[in-house]
This record gives structure tokens, C-alpha cells and sequence, in this order.
């Protein structure tokens, strides 16, 4: 590579000495052309729903919208606070549920008896529950709560989006006790502490920001979702009151006034799904943030 | 000084402390481990024994049956499956393309790193928007267009029998598109790691014989990296299977039995989303069934793709 040696072709080791044949580069430039255009595309529907997105949506959006009742089918005016109440209780309900099952699972799995019998059926499980659709756990819910209780409820669609978001859980919090360095619990049983107390005050609190983000991605997802929901906590035009009654919850709220033929009733699902779409950014954004400092 | 010094009184505070026990942390650990297995079988439980009167009563002439007609109860989903095929297969035909465009954009080095960062973040939004605000989308944007340009392609090639007309904005077509988009995050992510992990000996040995790089992609690096592909088109199969919203707002829920791609359609899931609010009685136990047959066949699905993705780490594993 000495400066007064003679130039060698751009293509050189490329080609072993000889040119590329034009058709040969053509055929390539055009591959590469295609392969832009078509991740392009995909560009073009994502913008397409954030303009739609502010541009419905953000002419309603004011003080009214998170502290009114729904407006009754043909009135204007009204909010969706009672909506927004109701997703936060069924997400909480839901977070009640998985995030202690979820947590001594994966602590369980990987702590206590990562090569046992059980250890492997629980990955197998929480792979699977991945995998079974939303509506499923909607499904479930209706079968184990709502047929039981004979009543639309909060707690049935907690139940469902429980179910739905265990897996995320289950399956961060492994990594995040993964992430735990070996030496950290090998140290903690040279001082002479128990398993116990290895996991609960060294393991835990090591793994706790890795497994935050876990459990924010799920409210993110949770909050999201509309299959579970739709026929265990059915819809309200009311505040919530008790946690056995129907209730309302953003996601149902926006896919029942989509298919109403009044305008203003379409343009709050629009201020709806503007609400829902940046609460989940904000919460995947934020989950991101807690995570990085992690990366040492 | 001798053994005899000892203490034997009662313990120090730090044997106490240190003195091996039960670990009753160990036992609710099981316990939490237990139930979330036993949540699946319960899952299926619960399905399957609220489905068992509809199963006892139609049988296997419920996937055969082409009616659906809860007031004369009489159930049959056979255009309801083949509407959740099609519709998924349609899906992943749009799909697969771009998905592995993008995949190959953030996995090889056409693109400086930050641009990459740039679209990886685009697809991660992509699939962080909740599935009810794509079909409010595609109720304002993809019917009025596969209606407009549905009715040309029924014009010129309706005699094929997939483009039959009349065209309508809710149909097969429509759901698939927006389907698609919906899948589009899974299928990039999965062939990304897939590709990411093709070694470099093999890029660098095909450059060195002189090919180009679409060469070297189309030669090398793709079918090196095609079975976790595969994997991860099984994989989004299996979630446009189970996507419910979207559908069930686009998709026009029909029962009735068609071919076209234009017309009105019905999935499963949408099926479900739209009748079980207001169901009673054998209708119930009907869309339980229904619920079974879905459960039933994204199962099958998903552990095809798992197995086959962990063949291919076993395999890619092997390369390095």
C-alpha cells in the first residue's frame, strides 16, 4: 500500500483483477434500487397514518376530552374521560396478576432450577403464550369470568390482558436475571449467603431496571389491545363505579364510534387513537430510556 | 485452647443468620412456575369444555359447513377458515417482500449506521401503533382506494375468478393489505437476526471470487439465511391468523362463501370479535369451537416456526 506503487482499480479485489461486466453492475444497481423503493414504501402508509392521526385528531384534543363523559350516539360535545380511567384500572388489574406471577416464574426458572423439568415447560408455556392470539385470552376470560359471574366486567378484561401480557414478562425478566453477571452471586455465596438472599438482595435489584422495561413494554402492549376487552369489560357511556360492571376503555371506544355514521363521533375515535398512540409511545420511549443506562 | 472452648451457648446472631433453613422464597417461586403452566392447560381447558356441546353437536360437519345462521342454529365455518387463510397468505405475499428489503437494508452496510437507526425505529413504531387504530386507518384510507382501484381490476380482470366483481371497499383484499403493514415488523426483525448472523467468512469468500454484492446476496447470504426466513414468515403466518381488530373492521364479515379477493370475507378472529358480545346459548359454545379450531391451528403454526428457527441457530452456530 506504499504511495508510488501503481494504481490499482477501484474493483480490483472485488474482481480479481478483471472488470465487472456493465451487465453484471446494472443488474446490481438495479437490485439495490429496488431494495430502496420497497423499504420506501413502507414509509409511505406510516406517515400517511401520523398525518391523519394529528390531523384528526388534534382539533379535539383539549381539557374536555380527558375529564367529560362519551357523547351519546348523535350528540357533540363530551370526552372520554371514563375511557381513559378504564384502561388504567384493567391495565393495573392486569400488572396485579402477572407481574408477581411473571417475575417468580422467571426467577424460578433461572435462579432456583434453570435445567429442571418445570423450568423447561414454563419457557415452553410462556413461548406458546406468545403466540396464542389476543383474542384468545378474551375468549378465556369470558369462559372463566364473565360466564362464572354471568356480568360484564373490569376484572374480566384485567384477567384477559393479564394473560396477554405474562409472557413479555416472563420472558424480559429472564434476560434481565440473565444480564445479572455470574460473578455477583458467586461473590454473594462466597460471603456465605443462601440462595435467598443471593436472589432477593443482590440478583433483584441488579435485574430491576431490565425487568422494568419488561413490564413497561407490557402496559404499552396492554394498553393497546382491544381483542381482550371487547366482550369481557364490553363498553360504558358511565365513570366507573365498581369493578364487577362494564366498563370502558379506550381502545373498545375507538373501534365502536369508527363504525358509527356521526362525524363527530369518528373524529373522537380519531382524538382517541391519537391519545392511545402517544401514551404507548411515551411508555416504549420511557421503558427504552430506564433500559440504557444498563448497557455498561 | 482446644475444641472444648467453643461456644455452646445459645447461637451468635451471624450463625443465626448464615444457619441453613427451608426456603419458603424457593416454594413460591415453584409455585408461580406451576401455575403459569397451568395457566395454558387451563386456557385450553376452558375452551375446549365450553366448545364440547358444539363439538358433540355438529361435529366435524362444523369446518364443512358453508352456513352460518344462529337463529335456525345451524354453524359451519369452512368459508370463515378459508377466509383466514387467504386472508394471512395474502398478507404475507405483500409482506415478505418488503420485510426482507428492510431486513437486508439494516443487516448489510448499504447505509450509513444512524440511517439504519433511523428506519429500525420507524418498524418499531410501526409496531408499537395498536392493531384498532389500523383499522380506523384502513377504514378512511385502503377501502375508499380498494374500491376505487378494486372496481378497475374487476373490470379488466374479472374473469379471472379472484378478481370477480363487484368490488366492495370491505373486503379480503383490504384486511390483507392493512395485514400486511401489521406483520411487516415481524418478518424484519426475525430475517434480521437471521441474516445478521450469516458469518463474514462467507461474504468475504464470495467478494473474493469476484462477485458483486447483489451476487453475493442472492448467492450466498440469502440462502444461508433462509431457513430462519422461513421461520419468520411461518411466524408472522401465525400472527395474522390471530390479528383480530383490524380485520374485523375491514375485513366486511360475510359468511358467505367466495372466491374473490374483492368481495367481503370473514376470519375467526373476527368472527368472535363480532358475535360474542351478543351471543347466548348454543351460539356460544358455537364461537367456542371456532376459538378452539384457532387456538388449535396458531399452536401448530408457532411451534412449526420455533422448531425451525431453533434448527437454524443450531445450524448458523455450526458456520462460525
Amino acid at each position: 500500500m506504499s504511495k508510488n506503487s501503481a494504481p490499482v482499480p477501484q474493483n480490483f479485489f472485488t474482481t480479481g483483477g478483471k472488470q465487472t461486466s456493465p451487465l453484471r453492475l446494472l443488474r446490481n444497481r438495479l437490485l439495490t434500487a429496488l431494495c430502496i423503493v420497497l423499504s420506501l414504501l413502507t414509509l409511505v402508509p406510516l406517515l400517511s397514518i401520523i398525518i391523519l392521526l394529528l390531523r384528526n385528531g388534534l382539533p379535539l384534543l383539549g381539557a374536555d376530552l380527558f375529564t367529560q363523559l362519551p357523547p351519546a350516539p348523535g350528540q357533540d360535545g363530551g370526552g372520554f374521560g371514563n375511557a381513559i380511567v378504564g384502561t388504567l384500572v384493567m391495565v393495573g388489574i392486569a400488572l396485579i396478576f402477572s407481574v408477581p406471577l411473571g417475575i417468580l416464574s422467571a426467577v424460578y426458572i433461572n435462579e432456583y432450577a434453570p435445567t429442571s423439568k418445570l423450568a423447561a415447560a414454563v419457557r415452553f408455556v410462556a413461548k406458546l403464550l406468545t403466540g396464542i392470539p389476543s383474542i384468545i385470552c378474551g375468549v378465556f376470560a369470558f369462559a372463566a369470568v364473565v360466564m362464572t359471574t354471568h356480568q360484564f366486567s373490569a376484572l374480566a378484561g384485567g384477567v384477559a390482558l393479564s394473560i396477554l401480557i405474562l409472557p413479555t414478562i416472563l420472558l424480559t425478566s429472564e434476560q434481565a436475571l440473565m444480564g445479572v453477571a455470574y460473578a455477583y452471586r458467586e461473590a454473594s455465596f462466597g460471603v456465605g449467603a443462601t440462595p435467598f438472599q443471593t436472589i432477593w438482595r443482590i440478583v433483584l435489584p441488579e435485574a430491576l431496571p431490565a425487568m422494568m422495561t419488561g413490564v413497561m413494554l407490557a402496559v404499552a402492549r396492554a394498553s393497546g389491545e382491544t381483542a381482550p376487552v371487547l366482550f369481557t369489560a364490553l363498553f360504558s357511556y358511565n365513570w366507573i363505579h365498581s369493578l364487577m360492571e362494564p366498563t370502558a376503555s379506550l381502545s373498545v371506544l375507538i373501534y365502536n364510534f369508527a363504525s358509527l355514521p356521526y362525524s363527530h363521533h369518528i373524529s373522537m375515535a380519531w382524538a382517541a387513537s391519537l391519545v392511545l398512540v402517544i401514551l404507548v409511545t411515551i411508555v416504549n420511549v420511557s421503558a427504552q430510556i430506564i433500559f440504557r443506562p444498563r448497557h455498561r | 485452647m482446644g475444641v472444648a472452648s467453643i461456644p455452646v451457648g445459645p447461637e451468635s446472631p451471624i450463625q443465626r443468620e448464615y444457619r441453613p433453613r427451608t426456603d419458603f422464597f424457593k416454594g413460591i417461586c415453584w409455585l408461580a412456575s406451576l401455575l403459569t403452566v397451568l395457566l395454558l392447560v387451563c386456557i385450553l381447558l376452558e375452551v375446549f369444555s365450553k366448545a364440547w356441546p358444539a363439538i358433540h353437536r355438529f361435529g366435524f360437519g362444523f369446518i364443512t359447513g358453508v352456513q352460518w345462521s344462529p337463529n335456525r342454529e345451524v354453524f359451519g365455518v369452512l368459508p370463515v377458515l378459508i377466509g383466514t387463510g387467504i386472508s394471512s397468505l395474502l398478507a404475507l405475499l405483500f409482506a415478505l417482500p418488503l420485510g426482507l428489503a428492510i431486513a437486508l437494508f439494516l443487516s448489510e452496510d448499504f447505509l450509513p449506521a444512524p440511517i439504519r437507526q433511523v428506519i429500525r425505529f420507524v418498524i418499531e413504531l410501526l409496531a408499537a401503533i395498536p392493531s384498532v387504530v389500523y383499522g380506523l386507518w384502513g377504514i378512511f384510507v385502503v377501502v375508499p382506494l380498494v374500491q376505487q382501484y378494486g372496481g378497475i381490476l374487476a373490470d379488466k380482470l374479472g374473469f379471472l375468478p379472484i378478481f370477480q366483481g363487484p368490488a366492495y371497499g370491505n373486503s379480503l383484499l383490504t384486511a390483507s393489505i392493512v395485514l400486511a403493514l401489521m406483520v411487516l415488523p415481524t418478518i424484519t426483525a426475525i430475517s434480521r437476526s437471521t441474516l445478521v448472523t450469516v458469518p463474514y467468512a462467507l461474504r468475504e469468500g464470495s467478494y473474493a471470487l469476484g462477485a458483486t454484492r447483489w451476487e453475493t446476496i442472492l448467492g450466498v447470504i440469502l440462502p444461508t439465511a433462509a431457513p430462519g426466513i422461513v421461520a419468520s414468515s411461518i411466524l408472522a403466518f401465525g400472527r395474522a391468523m390471530g390479528e383480530t381488530m383490524a380485520v374485523a373492521m375491514l375485513i366486511g364479515n360475510s359468511q358467505r362463501l367466495s372466491w374473490s379477493f374483492l368481495a367481503p370475507s370473514n376470519t375467526l378472529s373476527a368472527l368472535l370479535a363480532n358475535q360474542f358480545a351478543e351471543a347466548d346459548g348454543i351460539q356460544v359454545n358455537a364461537l367456542m369451537y371456532a376459538a378452539a379450531l384457532l387456538v388449535l391451528m396458531t399452536l401448530c403454526v408457532n411451534i412449526a416456526g420455533e422448531a425451525i428457527l431453533r434448527h437454524t441457530q443450531k445450524t448458523t452456530a455450526g458456520l462460525r
